[in-house]
């Protein structure tokens, strides 16, 4: 198949350029934009001299795009560069975090994606009725709140007041993964609310819209049974764009998380970003916010190839 | 005896909007024999799926059956549960509609989509496929094993429409519904599967519901015909009776309104003024009397009763006068074209888009005042062609639009304001082509501001000349595209045209999409225009009689190459090319009809030689393949190596 080859070929490309002008935004926005990493780092009453022995230490002296080109083939061998506050490597952090925000990111996932999509589906069997009317309100309802608020209210109920989870998800070192799990249920949730509403709305329209259609009148006229209609003919047309839209969210689901993660306190890929952020810790910084990016980009790949593997029209002729 | 294969007996069907309800079917009463084929006619509106649908009871959510029965086979269908009506579609009745490519299901296989029609009766499935195969080659496809594989996306829609009727003999139906089944399919490939369902209906001996518009497809296709007007049967009899001699004015109006082998200078196509009535209508005495001329006070008053007359059943007062009107129209003056220089010239104009070749090296020219017909199945090319000369794609590299001997830009963007007044073009789909949220007023207002060009005190006087000319009513210009019926909206589409008082008009397949009394209005309309403002159009159809009836000259399109150009009488009567041969042995009524072999080659691989030496039932030999015939530079030429003394002549 030439043509899909082909066309997952330009896609890959894409997505390379992409994070190849992510790495040089983030370079640029961590090394560049301060001016003096050296004074940036030791505060502006620092001596100058300390400021010039910190930056030569760095590398912070030598010319940009020697610096970009180091920093970058480094980080492709896997090396992301020592941490300015930790005086350790980089890599260890990003990958800790990384695995506890994809926990999260799985949690929440297990739970709103057939929660959502069977929420839509039923509402676009009922169109119209009062099923269909308090799913559909009630999901745009949800996704206008932001994770912040859903997330207090989450706490005091959950947690303060009715005391069946706990409030912080961190997790220490040994815990079983089914308390892991219990404590992950919590921060799912706001998630789980913003991404309800969405997800079902897709799932309805595409849904009245493959009731509608008419092969899925052809199916029913060649005195198939409803299920059959259903599964067969109306949902393999029905959820193909959301699925598609599910898979590009991912990216959101593992990377976006800084607000939730912070309230939970909770280490995933988020809260690292902010804690780099707020010490200045310039190559954790970069480091997250390009594995943060390269995360976004892998889902949007997939999103992209998962759809036209599904769709036989987006195959090969 | 046996029983019918359909009755329906008194049968009022309505439908709930906006929570009111109105009957579309008013006391239907008809019954098809066991083996028969009858077809039910009228236009849209008249009620016609709405009887289909019926037929299998899946009309729509908000329809329903407010009396009579439904019996298939002798069961009544009206009160079967839920379990007997699967059971029912499992077995008896099949139902075929118009457009195939939205009746299979995308993302399943053919084999999957035929072969559940078996499973579901209880067949395992790898003998469902095998069965699923034999239907296939039933079907008259060569290579079944490469279709079974296929997505339908993947198949031509004449083979896509196969593909539904094998779904729907499958089962061996008491009754098969097709409903519109070869409208939107090219002529040779309507005509192709229309054989194919007349092949069919003796090999499965199954009893056919077959609606259409189209009086001459019903003609051919059927034993007897019912006409629907209002969702009340006008009309009943023997297919041929029925139309060599109707006895309803309306059935008589509706036959007149075909071109039928008439040219514009034979006079005016008749046409049958004014609206089908509203469903909710409530006017006493027969539905057909304020659009009748035979219409008295009896008629106003009294519904007049279906009488049977041996084998023809009409339901008029009136019913002895109706062959009156079946006079031939009185000839009228038309413009003929004005000799000398040709207000559009192309010359060398090609697309190619990646491999597809689309137009090859196409040159033509039109005279003020003149039509030329643009004829060729889906993907030959013919609407790439349009689209350059309005410059909506740029001919590649070399290729010349002259208009008044000026040359003009090749994208629609580099032309001047003159260009854009001189050249216009009237869609197929006036839905699509017209702005639903702009008023009638403002929507050819606008282009008389932007392109006529004129202050505001004109413009309002011109709007009114122009509603006039296209012949709409003052009182449509506050309204919206969506109010309108799809004949006024054409009419609006054409009125925005002439707005800029346009010197070549593209029409693009403008009433392929419209019933046949609007058709002739539509038809009239655009020679009358041409007549006054001596325009001269491009009239691109797939409907021969239509573009006989319009055109001074026709060029025949195959593969993005002009196959044959000339004066419409020459390429009607021949000598003709072997595909124009094939054209017109495709529309009803000819004689023997030419079965073209295969399908239209992929213009990303076009043949070596003649482009049509594949499907050429005529072809001489090697030279066919090798050198490709030359377009002699004369009045009539033909494309071909043929001799004109052995091409074929109708």
């Amino acid at each position: 198949m030439p043509h899909l080859a082909r066309q997952i070929g330009q896609r890959l490309g894409l997505s390379l350029l992409t994070l190849l002008l992510l790495s040089i935004v983030v370079f640029a926005g961590a090394q560049v934009l301060p001016g003096n990493v050296g004074r940036a780092i030791l505060g502006p009453l620092a001596d100058p001299a300390a400021v010039a022995a910190i930056n030569h230490e760095l590398g912070a002296d030598q010319p940009l795009v020697l610096r970009y080109l180091g920093w970058i083939g480094k980080f492709l061998l896997g090396d992301m560069g020592q941490s300015y506050v930790f005086r350790s490597p980089v890599a260890p952090f990003v990958g800790a975090a990384l695995l506890n925000s994809l926990k999260l990111a799985a949690v929440a996932f297990v739970i709103v994606v057939p929660l959502s999509i069977g929420a839509g589906v039923y509402a676009a069997t009922r169109v119209g009725r009062w099923q269909d009317r308090t799913i559909s309100i009630a999901g745009l309802s949800l996704t206008v709140v932001p994770e912040f608020v859903s997330a207090i209210a989450l706490i005091l109920l959950f947690g303060v007041w009715l005391r069946w989870l706990p409030i912080s998800a961190a997790i220490r070192p040994g815990t079983d993964w089914l308390e892991q799990l219990r404590r992950l249920i919590m921060p799912a949730l706001p998630l789980v609310i913003v991404l309800f509403g969405y997800i079902a709305r897709m799932a309805r329209a595409g849904t009245v819209a493959a009731l509608e259609a008419d092969y899925t009148r052809t199916a029913v006229l060649k005195g198939l049974p409803q299920r059959t209609v259903i599964f067969r003919h109306v949902l393999r047309n029905a959820l193909l764009p959301t699925i598609t839209v599910v898979a590009s969210q991912i990216g959101y689901m593992i990377g976006g998380l800084v607000v939730v993660e912070t309230l939970f306190r909770y280490q995933g890929i988020g809260s690292l970003i902010l804690m780099a952020a707020r010490g200045k810790d310039l190559p954790m910084l970069e480091a997250g916010i390009l594995v943060v990016g390269a995360l976004f980009v892998l889902a949007t790949l997939a999103a992209d190839m998962l759809q036209a593997g599904l769709d036989p029209r987006q195959r090969a002729r | 005896m046996t029983a019918p294969a359909l009755e329906l007996r008194d049968l009022s069907v309505g439908y709930r909007a906006r929570g009111a309800e109105a009957l579309v079917l008013h006391g239907l009463s008809l019954s098809i024999a066991p083996g028969e084929v009858y077809g039910l006619v009228g236009e849209s509106g008249c009620g016609k799926s709405t009887a289909a649908f019926a037929a299998l009871r899946a009309l729509p959510r908000n329809g329903f059956i407010r009396g009579g029965q439904v019996l298939v086979d002798g069961q009544d269908i009206t009160a079967l549960d839920p379990a007997g009506l699967r059971q029912l579609r499992q077995t008896k009745v099949s139902m075929v509609y118009q457009d195939p490519g939205r009746a299979l299901n995308p993302s399943l296989t053919v084999a999957r989509q035929i072969g559940e029609v078996y499973e579901v009766a209880g067949v395992g499935r790898s003998e469902a496929f095998s069965r699923a195969q034999a239907m296939l080659l039933k079907m008259r496809i060569a290579g079944p094993a490469r279709v079974m594989r296929a997505y339908p996306h993947q198949l031509s829609g004449g083979m896509q429409q196969r593909v539904v009727i094998a779904m729907a003999l499958a089962k061996n139906p008491a009754l098969l519904v097709l409903d519109e089944p070869t409208t939107g399919l090219d002529a040779t490939v309507e005509a192709e599967v229309l054989d194919l369902v007349q092949v069919l209906r003796h090999e499965f001996a199954t009893s056919i519901l077959f609606i259409s518009h189209n009086l001459a497809v019903i003609g051919r296709m059927c034993d007897r015909v019912g006409v629907l007007y209002a969702g009340r049967l006008v009309e009943e009899g023997a297919a041929a009776d029925l139309l060599s001699r109707p006895l309803h004015p309306y059935t008589a109006r509706l036959i007149q309104c075909l071109p039928s082998g008439k040219r514009k200078a034979d006079g005016r196509l008749e046409t049958i003024p004014g609206f089908l009535p509203a469903p909710d209508d409530m006017t006493p005495g027969c539905v057909f009397a304020p659009r009748c001329e035979f219409a008295d006070d009896r008629c106003r008053t009294i519904v007049p009763p279906l009488e049977t007359q041996p084998g023809h059943q009409v339901a008029c007062h009136h019913a002895d006068r109706a062959q009156c009107t079946i006079a031939p129209a009185p000839p009228r003056l038309v413009s003929a074209p004005i000799a000398g220089a040709p207000v559009l010239r192309a010359v060398g104009l090609s697309k190619t888009y990646g491999d597809v070749r689309a137009v090859r090296d196409v040159s033509l020219a039109l005279l003020p005042g003149e039509t030329l017909g643009l004829v060729g199945e889906s993907g030959s090319g013919k609407t790439t062609l349009a689209r350059m000369l309005l410059g909506l794609e740029a001919p590649d590299p070399g290729g010349v639009i002259e208009l008044d001997g000026r040359f003009v830009a090749g994208r629609a963007k580099s032309r001047t304001r003159a260009d854009h007044k001189a050249l216009q073009i009237v869609f197929q789909n006036p839905d699509s082509a017209l702005n639903r949220s702009h008023t009638v007023r403002r929507l050819i207002g606008r282009p008389l501001a932007r392109m006529a060009g004129l202050p505001r005190r004109q413009r309002a006087a011109r709007l009114l000349e122009l509603v006039g000319a296209v012949r709409l009513a003052e009182r449509y210009l506050p309204m919206r595209p969506r109010q309108l019926s799809g004949g006024l909206k054409q009419r609006v589409a054409i009125a925005r045209a002439f707005a800029g008082d346009p010197k070549v008009v593209i029409c693009d397949e403008p009433t392929s999409a419209l019933d046949v009394s609007v058709q002739a209005a539509i038809l009239n309309l655009l020679t009358d225009l041409q007549a006054s403002a001596r325009v001269s159009y491009v009239f691109i159809s797939h409907d021969l009689g239509v573009v006989r009836y319009l055109s001074d000259r026709i060029a025949v399109i195959y593969l993005g190459r002009i196959m044959e150009i000339g004066p419409v009488q020459a390429v009607f009567d021949g000598p003709h090319h072997p595909y124009t041969e094939a054209l017109l042995s495709a529309m009803p009524g000819a004689g023997a009809r030419i079965q073209l072999h295969g399908e239209m080659p992929s213009p990303a691989a076009l043949p070596s030689g003649c482009v049509f030496q594949t499907r050429c039932p005529r072809k001489i030999g090697a030279i066919c393949e090798t050198t490709e015939p030359e377009l002699a530079d004369e009045a009539h030429a033909i494309r071909c190596h043929l001799p004109r003394a052995e091409m074929g002549r109708a």
